[in-house]
C-alpha cells in the first residue's frame, strides 16, 4: 500500500466521519488557560466555526483514528466489506492537527472516532493517548470528545474519562431488531451495558472523595448517542420511545438523530434514496418538546394515525390540532406550563411573556413582535383585544397555517 | 438627522471614542441629575480628548448624586449596547436611563418599542462578538521564538476591546494580533494591548495549514444533505472573504448534486478483498444458535448465564440487563423482592438501590448471617416509564411474573433453602401463585404443596415511602422484628 500524506488521510478520515450528527461542543463547564498558560478554553456554550454547505455547523475537527474496521455494519461506510480507501492516522498526527487547527480559531477542539482494528482495546487505548498528549504534553484546554467503544475495558474509559469532556456510544438504530439485522457482529446488549456504565462512573465521580473532599473529573459534558433514522422501518413514534428510554436510563445529554443517508458502495439490504432531512428535523423538535416543554414521550404522537410525524407542520401544532379542546390559551393569565404548549412559543419567548404581563397587559401584536410567527400562534392564543373566535376549530386550520407559514420552503 | 439634532439640541454630550462607556455615564449622570431631557441632548463622538468641553455644554451636576440610581443589569447592558455602530445608541441609553427613574421595571417590558431597540442592539452586538470568536482566522508567521500569529477580521460593531478578554483566555500560550479597521488587539504572553485600526494587507496573506483546513472542510461536507440556507443564515456571505474555507463553497454546491448521485450510483458493489479474512478471522462461529433457557444448568452460575439472553416477556425491551439473584448457593434462605430498581438495572445487581441499602442494615441489626442467605427478585427486569431524565418504576403484571418464575423456580431448586421470605405482594403472588393481603398476612409462614415454607412480610422499600418519621421509625421497627423470626427460623 502506497504511503499516504497527512493530507490524504485527512481526506479519507473525515469524508469517513461525516455521518455522525454530533459536533457539539457545549456543556464541559468553563475552563480556560490564563493558568497553564496552555491554548484552549471552553465556556459553556461551544462556538461554530464554520458551517459546510450541508448546514451542519463544523465545531471539531472530526474525524477517525482510523477507517480499517473488522465490523460489517451494512449502513456504515468503514464496514470491513466495504471498498472504501482506507487510512489510518497516527496519535502524532492528531495531536498535531488538532494543535494546528486549533491555534489558528478554526475548531473548538476534537470528536475523535475509530473503526475497530485487531481489538477494542488496542483502539481505544490509541484514542485515549490522543488525548492524554492534548491535556497533558500540549497543555491543551479545548473540548474533546471521544466515541467510546463498547467492549473495551472499564480501565481505559476512566481514563478516557479523565481527559475527554463527552464520552458517547451510538445505539446506531431504534431496536435491537435492527441492530441485530444490520450490524450483525454488534451487540446491543453490549452497547446498553456501556452506557449504564458510564453512567454509573459519572455519578461516582460526581460524589467527592473521601479522602480530598473534591471531584475527580470525569466527562464533565455527559454521554451522548446516536440513532440513524430511515434505514429501518421503526416509526417515529417507535424512535422517540428508545430517546426517551435512553434520555431517563443513562441521563444522556443528547440523541443525535442522522438522517440515513446513502453511502458510496452501500450494501444492498439498504434504501437508496436521498437522506430523509425533514423527518430528522421533526424528531429534534419533537426530543425538544420531551427535554424543554414538558411533553412526555406517549402525549407527542397521541391520536395520529401511523405513529409518524407530520412532515409539513412541527409536532407541537400537530399536537395542537389534536388537541384544540385546550385552545385558545389566554397569554396574560396562562401558567407556564400551559404557554409552552402553545405553538409557536419557544421557551425564551414564554419566559418574555411572563416578564412582561406582570407590568403591562399583552395585545396581540405585543406577542407577535416577541415570537416569531403570528400565523401560527393567532387561533390559539387570546390576548388583550384578541380572541381567535371560531378560527381554533376550523376545519382548515391545518392547511391554512401551513399555506402561511410555508414551512416547507426552508428545505 | 443627526445634523437636524445637533442644531436643536440645547445640549451637546462629547464623547472621546465609539465606545466611551464612562465619558456616556458621566455625562448622563450629569444630564439626568439636572434635568435635562433626552430631547434636548446631542451626543457627539470627538476624537479630541478633551473631557472638559463636555462640561460647558451641560448643566452643572446637582448636588444630591443619590438620587440617580438604575438597575445594575441595566448599566451592564448598556456596556453591550455602547459597541453597537448606530449613531444614536447614545442617545437611546440616555433616553431609557430618563425613563428609568420612574420606570423602575421598564426593562422588564419586552413590548416596549425603546427596549426593543435596545434589546436588539444588544443582541446584534452580542452575536457580533459570537461571530468574531467564531471566524477570526490566525496566520502564523515566524518560527521558535519569533513565533506570531495574526487574523484580518471586520465586524460590525465595536466590539475588538469588548471581545479581546475571550481571545486571551483562549490562546494565552501564543502571541497574537487580531487587526480591524477600526482597532487591534496585541497579546505578547503577558500584556493586553488596544491599538488603532490596520488594513488587510497589514496581515499575513497565507498560512500553509490552510489547505489542510479546506481538504477538512470538503470532506467532511455530505452532497447528499445539501442546505444552502442554513449554512448561509449562520455564515452570512459578508464573512466570507475572510474565511480560507469560503473560497471553496461555490464548487462544493454546484457539485453537489451530481456527487451525491454518484454516491448512490456507485452502491451496491462486490465485497472488498480483506473483508472474508476478516470475518474468519474475528467473527468465527457466527451460527445462529439456540437461545439457552436455563433447563439444563446445574449451577446458579450457569442459570444466570441463561438467563440474560431472556425473552420470556417483553421487559428485556426497555431494560439494560437481567438482574440475577445473589448469593452462595450453600443458602439456607432466600429472600425474594419484587423486580430491580433503577440503580440495580444499571449495577446488574439486586438490592443495590436506596431500598437494598435499608434491607441491608435490618440484616445486620437482625444479625443475619449473610453466608446463608440469597436474594432475589420475582421479576428480573426492571419495569419502568421515562420521566424526563428519571425512570419512575411500574408494578410488574400477572403475565410478566408468571413468566419469570422460570427462573425464580429454577433458584429453588438449585438452592434448596429451608425458608423463603416473600418480601411484598409481587413475591408472595409469584411463590405462591395467587395474590394474597402482605400487611394482613406479614409474620406468618405458609407451607406449599412441595413442602416449601415461605415467611410473608412487606417490601422494604414501603418503609422508604412513609413521610412521617415516627411512622417510619415503627414500621422499620416491625421489620426487623420479622427478620429476627426469620432468623429464629432459619436456625
Amino acid at each position: 500500500m502506497a504511503i499516504l500524506s497527512t493530507r490524504e488521510k485527512l481526506a479519507i478520515l473525515s469524508d469517513a466521519a461525516k455521518y455522525d450528527a454530533s459536533c457539539a461542543s457545549s456543556g464541559a463547564g468553563k475552563r480556560n488557560s490564563l493558568k497553564s498558560g496552555g491554548i484552549g478554553s471552553t465556556e459553556g456554550m461551544g462556538i461554530c466555526h464554520s458551517y459546510a454547505p450541508d448546514g451542519r455547523c463544523i465545531s471539531l475537527l472530526k474525524i477517525l483514528l482510523t477507517n480499517f474496521c473488522i465490523y460489517d455494519c451494512s449502513y456504515c461506510i468503514n464496514r470491513s466489506s466495504s471498498n472504501v480507501r482506507r487510512a489510518r492516522f497516527t496519535v502524532d498526527e492528531v495531536v498535531r492537527l488538532t494543535m494546528d487547527f486549533y491555534r489558528r480559531n478554526y475548531i473548538e477542539g476534537l470528536f475523535l472516532s475509530s473503526g475497530v482494528v485487531r481489538s477494542p482495546d488496542e483502539t481505544m487505548g490509541e484514542m485515549v493517548e490522543v488525548a492524554r498528549r492534548l491535556r497533558l504534553d500540549e497543555k491543551f484546554g479545548g473540548y474533546i470528545h471521544l466515541k467510546t467503544i463498547p467492549e473495551c475495558s472499564q480501565e481505559l474509559i476512566e481514563k478516557a474519562g479523565l481527559y475527554a469532556d463527552r464520552l458517547s456510544i451510538n445505539v446506531e438504530l431504534p431496536t435491537d431488531e435492527s441492530v441485530k439485522r444490520f450490524a450483525p457482529e454488534k451487540r446491543p446488549e453490549t452497547i446498553r451495558l456501556s452506557m449504564a456504565k458510564l453512567r454509573e462512573k459519572m455519578e461516582e465521580k460526581a460524589e467527592p472523595t473521601l479522602k480530598t473532599k473534591t471531584r475527580e473529573r470525569f466527562a464533565p459534558g455527559g454521554q451522548s448517542t446516536q440513532m440513524i433514522v430511515g434505514a429501518d422501518s421503526t416509526s417515529d413514534d417507535g424512535i422517540l420511545k428508545t430517546s426517551a428510554r435512553l434520555y431517563g436510563s443513562y441521563q444522556l445529554r443528547r440523541v443525535y438523530y442522522s438522517a440515513f443517508s446513502p453511502i458510496p458502495d452501500s450494501s444492498a439490504a439498504l434504501p437508496v434514496r436521498k437522506p430523509p432531512l425533514m423527518r430528522e428535523h421533526r424528531l429534534y423538535q419533537a426530543d425538544w418538546l420531551m427535554r424543554f416543554y414538558g411533553f412526555s414521550q406517549p402525549e407527542i404522537l397521541q391520536g395520529s394515525a401511523d405513529g409518524m410525524l407530520d412532515l409539513a407542520i412541527d409536532p407541537k401544532l400537530a399536537w395542537a390540532l389534536r388537541h384544540r379542546g385546550l385552545f385558545p390559551v389566554d397569554v396574560n393569565r396562562a401558567d407556564r406550563e400551559t404557554l409552552l404548549r402553545v405553538p409557536g412559543l419557544g421557551t425564551k419567548v414564554v419566559d418574555r411573556i411572563i416578564a412582561t404581563r406582570r407590568h403591562r397587559r399583552l395585545r396581540l401584536e405585543d406577542v407577535g413582535r416577541l415570537a416569531k410567527s403570528i400565523a401560527k400562534l393567532r387561533p390559539f392564543i387570546v390576548a388583550q383585544g384578541w380572541s381567535p373566535g371560531g378560527l381554533t376549530d376550523q376545519a382548515a386550520l391545518r392547511e391554512t397555517i401551513v399555506s402561511s407559514c410555508e414551512q416547507l420552503s426552508l428545505f | 438627522m443627526q445634523a437636524e439634532q445637533l442644531h436643536l439640541a440645547r445640549h451637546t454630550a462629547r464623547l472621546v471614542s465609539e465606545t466611551d462607556f464612562a465619558g456616556w455615564r458621566d455625562a448622563a449622570r450629569v444630564l439626568a441629575s439636572g434635568g435635562v431631557a433626552p430631547e434636548d441632548v446631542a451626543w457627539m463622538v470627538d476624537a479630541v480628548e478633551n473631557r472638559q468641553s463636555v462640561g460647558r455644554t451641560i448643566p452643572e451636576a446637582s448636588e444630591d448624586k443619590g438620587t440617580l440610581t438604575v438597575p445594575r443589569a441595566f448599566i451592564a447592558r448598556a456596556e453591550a449596547v455602547i459597541c453597537h455602530s448606530d449613531p444614536a445608541r447614545f442617545a437611546l441609553l440616555y433616553r431609557l436611563l430618563w425613563r428609568l427613574r420612574h420606570e423602575p421595571k421598564l426593562l422588564e417590558i419586552a413590548s416596549d418599542p425603546d427596549i426593543r431597540r435596545f434589546e436588539a442592539m444588544e443582541k446584534a452586538v452580542g452575536r457580533d462578538m459570537h461571530k468574531m470568536r467564531a471566524f477570526v482566522r490566525f496566520r502564523k508567521i515566524g518560527e521558535g521564538e519569533a513565533e506570531r500569529f495574526v487574523a484580518w477580521f471586520e465586524p460590525s460593531h465595536h466590539i475588538v476591546a469588548r471581545n479581546a478578554p475571550f481571545f486571551v483566555r483562549r490562546f494565552t500560550g501564543m502571541r497574537w494580533t487580531i487587526l480591524t479597521p477600526h482597532a487591534s488587539a496585541t497579546w505578547d504572553g503577558e500584556i493586553l494591548a488596544i491599538g488603532p485600526g490596520a488594513a488587510k494587507a497589514d496581515a499575513p496573506a497565507e498560512d500553509a495549514t490552510e489547505a489542510l483546513w479546506q481538504t477538512y472542510f470538503e470532506n467532511i461536507f455530505n452532497p447528499a444533505r445539501l442546505k444552502v440556507q442554513a449554512m448561509q443564515k449562520e455564515m452570512p456571505k459578508k464573512y466570507w472573504r475572510n474565511l480560507p474555507e469560503a473560497s471553496l463553497i461555490p464548487d462544493l454546491i454546484a457539485g453537489a448534486d451530481k456527487a451525491a448521485k454518484e454516491m448512490i450510483a456507485r452502491m451496491p458493489t462486490s465485497p472488498a478483498p480483506h473483508h472474508a479474512k476478516v470475518q474468519a478471522r474475528h467473527w468465527p462461529a457466527r451460527g445462529e444458535e439456540a437461545p439457552d433457557d436455563g433447563a439444563k444448568a446445574r449451577s446458579i452460575a450457569a442459570l444466570r448465564e441463561a438467563a440474560k439472553g431472556c425473552r420470556r416477556c417483553p421487559l428485556w425491551r426497555e431494560a439494560t440487563q437481567t438482574v440475577f439473584g445473589e448469593g452462595p448457593e450453600t443458602a439456607s434462605v432466600i429472600f425474594v423482592g419484587e423486580q430491580p430498581g433503577d440503580q440495580e438495572d444499571i449495577a446488574g445487581k439486586p438490592f443495590v438501590g436506596p431500598a437494598g441499602k435499608v434491607f441491608d442494615a435490618i440484616l445486620d441489626d437482625a444479625e443475619i448471617d449473610r453466608l446463608k442467605t440469597y436474594v432475589t427478585n420475582a421479576v428480573k427486569h426492571f419495569k419502568f416509564e421515562p420521566r424526563g431524565k428519571r425512570r419512575i418504576h411500574s408494578k410488574p403484571n400477572a403475565g410478566e411474573v408468571q413468566a419469570c418464575r422460570w427462573w425464580l423456580d429454577k433458584e429453588l431448586e438449585l438452592i434448596k433453602p429451608n425458608l423463603v421470605v416473600a418480601m411484598g405482594a409481587t413475591a408472595a403472588q409469584a411463590l405462591l401463585g395467587k395474590a394474597i393481603p402482605v400487611t394482613k398476612m406479614r409474620g406468618e409462614v405458609i407451607e406449599r404443596e412441595d413442602g416449601l415454607r415461605v415467611f410473608i412480610t412487606i417490601h422494604p422499600s414501603f418503609i422508604l415511602r412513609i413521610p412521617d418519621p415516627a411512622d417510619k421509625e415503627a414500621e422499620r421497627a416491625r421489620f426487623m422484628k420479622d427478620m429476627k423470626a426469620v432468623k429464629a427460623l432459619m436456625e
